[in-house]
């Protein structure tokens, strides 16, 4: 099975406030809220640690949550940011001229 | 208004301490000023834009845009919508608007530059109503029918009503000021023209009675995201509104005011 690379979108601003990661998509101004789990992907979205490594050693080593159940949910996490740009995603590894530089505070 | 605006043919608006001059030819446009902006006209010598302003006549339809149309291309802007067709440089500051003779179109018109003119600025205009009491301004912010004209209605004697629809804020170092606007909402009058640095932003809901709750922050930011005005599909003017709005809520607490309509709500206000 290919692995999935994941980076994060230079067409966004981010922040962490109140212990949530909030993204907007400056290409459609959609506003998102990430819990926990997901604020660690996000953060850990740097183009070239595949996505099942990012499931296996950050979520599930800090998070007590089922290896299947991890994987199905960042599986879907990925792919709803995906769809609004707000995540890049590839079976290679994404080069930093598309990815890392995004507006993140 | 004095007359002598009217013989030089232009006239400069100050809203949100941004002037900006008008130069129109047409007398019929200057009704329109005097009845809306009469309280905004400035006599500052500097302004920040400068439209030369045509009206057509007899009225058409100026633009096959149906809908609103704000895009850039670098520093110019087009402004588009069937009542009005806007170029303009932000760099330079100068642009040209071709409008028909309706109130509408020089109000939108001059609201949407304002937004990007803020933006770069990190301040913004938010639908909300504002006034200043105590020397201390107070937002209201919500949807449509949240209650922005109906807590206006109810403000007391000596509270200074900025808007009851389109609040103008501005930045200044650390601090956030509401300026009075002329875009009114249902209370169908201008606000006075007034400034004040913010003490508190509410977001408004009606209910049995008259309580006020802080906002989880990123709740307020979502609030406050979807309240402000913005036109433009433009990724690096979302991504300013973005940190204006971040930067706003460092300084400025938010809250839910959720109130019984009648005056005593305004007993919390202060």
């Amino acid at each position: 099975m290919p692995e999935t690379y994941i980076a994060r979108s230079t067409a966004i601003a981010a922040r962490m406030l109140g212990g949530e990661m909030m993204i907007m998509s400056a290409l459609d101004s959609t506003f998102f809220t990430l819990n926990e789990v997901a604020t660690l992907i996000w953060q850990a979205a740097d183009g070239h640690t595949p996505l099942s490594e990012i499931v296996e050693r950050r979520v599930c080593g800090e998070f007590e949550i089922e290896p299947e159940v991890a994987r199905r949910d960042a599986e879907e996490f990925v792919s709803r940011l995906s769809e609004h740009g707000i995540l890049l995603v590839s079976d290679r590894p994404i080069k930093e001229s598309n990815s890392g530089s995004a507006e993140t505070r | 208004m004095t007359r002598t605006t009217q013989i030089a043919q232009e006239v400069t608006i100050a809203v949100g301490g941004t002037p900006i001059l008008l130069r129109c030819p047409d007398e019929e446009f200057w009704s329109i000023i005097e009845q809306r902006y009469s309280g905004f006209v400035s006599e500052v010598g500097w302004p920040a834009c400068v439209f030369d302003v045509e009206v057509t006549q007899p009225e058409r339809s100026i633009s096959s845009v149906r809908e609103l149309l704000v895009q850039n291309d670098g520093d110019g802007w087009r402004l588009e919508r069937g009542d009005f067709r806007v170029a303009w440089n932000a760099r330079t500051g100068e642009g040209r608007i071709l409008q028909t003779a309706t109130p509408y179109a020089i109000d939108t018109a001059l609201r949407i530059v304002h937004t990007i003119v803020q933006a770069t600025r990190g301040g913004f205009l938010l639908h909300g109503a504002s006034a200043i009491r105590n020397g201390r301004a107070f937002l209201f912010s919500g949807v449509s029918g949240a209650g922005k004209t109906t807590i206006s209605r109810l403000a007391p004697e000596e509270a200074i009503l900025l808007t009851d629809e389109i609040s103008y804020i501005t930045r200044s170092g650390d601090d956030y000021r509401a300026w009075g606007t002329p875009f009114a909402g249902e209370l169908a009058r201008p606000g006075e023209n007034a400034a004040a640095r913010i003490e508190r932003l509410y977001f408004l809901a009606k209910g049995p009675e008259n309580t006020i709750e802080p906002i989880p922050a990123g709740d307020a930011l979502r609030l406050l995201l979807r309240n402000i005005l913005f036109f433009a599909d433009d990724p690096e003017l979302v991504k300013m509104v973005f940190r204006s709005a971040n930067g706003f809520l460092e300084k400025v607490p938010a809250y839910r005011l959720t109130f019984y309509p009648d005056g005593r709500v305004w007993d919390l206000i202060q």
